[in-house]
């Protein structure tokens, strides 16, 4: 008790603060790794960017890659799908938020901004995840044409749009571009 | 643990000598032995002893079959076909291990539902049953985990499915769920965590109930009275009373088991687990394991959105709601009754409860569509509508029925003309023919 009683700090003090201090930090700095190996690992982020040849995909045909242990859809639309898209309007979206890694955050879910850009509306490139809870919709099904998950009923457009059902956003579109006429680049 | 004094002398010189340096007989000898239970303990309590053991025959069950079973995606699904069909009574262990769990969970919610009969949560059992509820969550995240070993289709989508919870949480979901799975998806790295996880919990889950039953032997056990024990007429020894009644009811409850195992060992697992993983396909149907699909309904049934909440964090809010009630239940029931043997209307809405949790698992099982949905909300709403309203408000106005002073009284009462030895030694072995 006398300890505490003296104004000034004394080497009791300065004891009972430097090990608290080692302590805390000391206890932070052990937690850190153990936390930080849970994160994804370095071979599995090397597997981010993958080519994919859609030279054989004919307007009508979809193909499915894998990409960061996902499906990632790319169709190439026919121009029905890409008509029925457009006639959309926004105020009919259940989320108005592009969902487009190549552009702006903020942009609108227009169809031209869903897709692979001008001239390029009828590829549409998605990862092919439910934005609900991540189950991987079937394609060219439900009740817009689009695609539909089966496990908790979302519907989901020709341009990938969410409709109906509980999924909160479209489905995201990876960082991905066009390296020739005939091969893309996801990631 | 019994309460303060022991009854426990050892006879042998070298029973003296180790109760002098290390009592562990002794501990033994009072918390199981001379003991005192109350006299009226039904069958209902006797589920505590039966998951003591299922807990037990997890773990030595696991133990083995990790022995079996390669922990990496490539390999997974075939090391557990390879126990089942060439590993010497592989398919045995698997299956006590897998329909162990399910009989694990029936056996645990006959438990809380005793609990909530009977008024068990009350004071002074708060600690008590708080503990309860957290081996019950360490179950769940046990058996989720568990359920992702085999690398089935289910697994793989289950897995999925819930580790997606996560990404509801504002800003840092994503985050979240990315270090939960190791990756971008479901895939090896999740598969090792899951299985270091699934092997660790089960020895927590076995820490806590050590806990759990420390706590049980300071307040000692309620009983379908729920008037506390008041004299020596009123308890009778641990063993042989508790412990013969204990092992009846563990030997009826292993036999509906082994029925089970040997007659009908795949009847509450998904015929597509048994297709192997695969990350591009996903299942028609996705059902979680039975025991938690009045979860998954309650999950579901949330499509709307609650202010600025959007309906996917809603299901995830309500369905980790409905299990975090449980933790508050102590300070939700108003009632200065315990039991709800005198609590008419508590019986009442406390039999509605358990069927609507019944109803809650049925339409987890179905597709989450049309009236499937409505119903689905109309049960999620009376589940918590009988902790958050019923339990407080009917504590406030109803009227109990008559108390009898003591355990003992209620015994005779209910046995007129019989003495006050108690009841269960006309059957104990002294007095058998």
């Amino acid at each position: 008790m006398s300890a505490t009683d003296t104004s000034e700090p004394n080497r009791r003090d300065f004891l009972y603060v430097a090990t608290g201090m080692a302590g805390v930090v000391g206890a932070g700095a052990i937690a850190w790794p153990f936390i930080d190996q849970m994160r994804p690992d370095a071979s599995t982020l090397a597997a981010s960017s993958i080519e994919v040849d859609v030279t054989s995909l004919t307007p009508g045909m979809s193909l499915t890659v894998k990409w960061r242990g996902k499906p990632v859809f790319i169709r190439n639309r026919t121009p029905e799908e890409i008509k029925a898209a457009q006639d959309v309007p926004l105020a009919d979206l259940k989320d108005t938020v592009a969902r487009n890694a190549n552009i702006a955050a903020d942009a609108q879910a227009t169809d031209i901004d869903r897709t692979a850009g001008k001239d390029k509306e009828n590829w549409l490139v998605m990862v092919g995840v439910c934005t609900h809870l991540g189950c991987v919709p079937l394609g060219q099904q439900g009740d817009f044409g689009g695609w539909f998950c089966p496990c908790h009923g979302s519907h989901y457009d020709t341009a990938g749009r969410i409709r109906k059902g509980p999924a909160p956003e479209n489905l995201h579109i990876p960082t991905f571009q066009f390296v020739s006429d005939t091969m893309i680049r996801i990631g | 643990m019994s309460g303060g004094h022991s009854t426990y002398s050892p006879k042998t010189g070298i029973g003296r000598w180790i109760d002098a340096r290390m009592p562990l007989p002794r501990l033994v000898h009072d918390s199981f032995v001379s003991y005192p239970v109350p006299r009226n303990l039904n069958y209902a309590y006797t589920f505590g002893g039966i998951l003591s053991i299922m807990l037990v025959a997890q773990i030595l069950t696991g133990v083995v079959l990790a022995m079996h079973y390669a922990n990496d995606t490539t390999l997974a699904f075939q090391s557990v076909e390879k126990i089942m069909r060439d590993v010497n009574s592989g398919w045995l262990l698997r299956y006590m291990h897998s329909n162990g769990a399910s009989f694990f969970f029936i056996a645990v919610y006959i438990h809380i539902m005793r609990g909530l009969y009977y008024g068990s949560y009350k004071a002074p059992r708060e600690l008590l049953w708080i503990l309860g509820c957290i081996i019950y969550l360490l179950m769940m995240a046990t058996g989720f985990m568990g359920y992702v070993l085999p690398w089935g289709q289910m697994s793989f989508w289950g897995a999925t499915v819930i580790t997606g919870f996560f990404t509801a949480i504002p800003v840092v979901g994503e985050w979240v769920q990315q270090l939960l799975l190791g990756g971008f998806a479901v895939d090896n790295p999740t598969l090792n965590r899951f299985f270091a996880l699934h092997y660790l919990l089960p020895f927590m889950i076995a820490g806590v109930v050590v806990l759990h039953v420390w706590a049980l032997h300071v307040v000692g056990q309620t009983n379908p009275t729920g008037i506390e024990v008041k004299s020596k007429t009123d308890t009778v020894a641990f063993t042989p009373y508790a412990t013969i009644k204990d092992g009846f009811a563990m030997v009826v409850f292993l036999a509906v088991f082994a029925y089970f195992i040997f007659y009908i060992p795949n009847f509450l697992g998904h015929p597509d687990n048994y297709i192997m993983a695969d990350s591009l396909k996903t299942p028609a149907h996705i059902v979680p394991e039975w025991y938690y699909l009045p979860f998954y309904a309650i999950l579901r049934a949330i499509t709307f959105n609650i202010g600025p909440i959007d309906s996917k964090l809603g299901g995830v809010l309500a369905m980790f709601g409905s299990i975090a009630v449980l933790f508050i239940v102590p300070w939700l029931d108003t009632s200065k009754v315990r039991s709800a043997v005198y609590r008419p209307w508590y019986k009442l809405f406390f039999w509605i409860f358990v069927i609507n949790a019944i109803f809650l698992g049925w339409l987890g099982s179905r597709p989450a569509e049309g009236a499937y949905v409505i119903m689905s909300q109309l049960g999620t709403l009376y589940y918590f509508a009988f902790f958050l309203v019923i339990m407080p408000v009917l504590g406030l106005i109803e009227t109990p029925r008559r108390l009898p002073n003591s355990i003992t009284e209620a015994v005779l009462e209910k046995n007129k003309g019989g003495s006050a030895h108690p009841a269960g030694a006309t059957a104990a072995p002294e007095t058998r023919g």
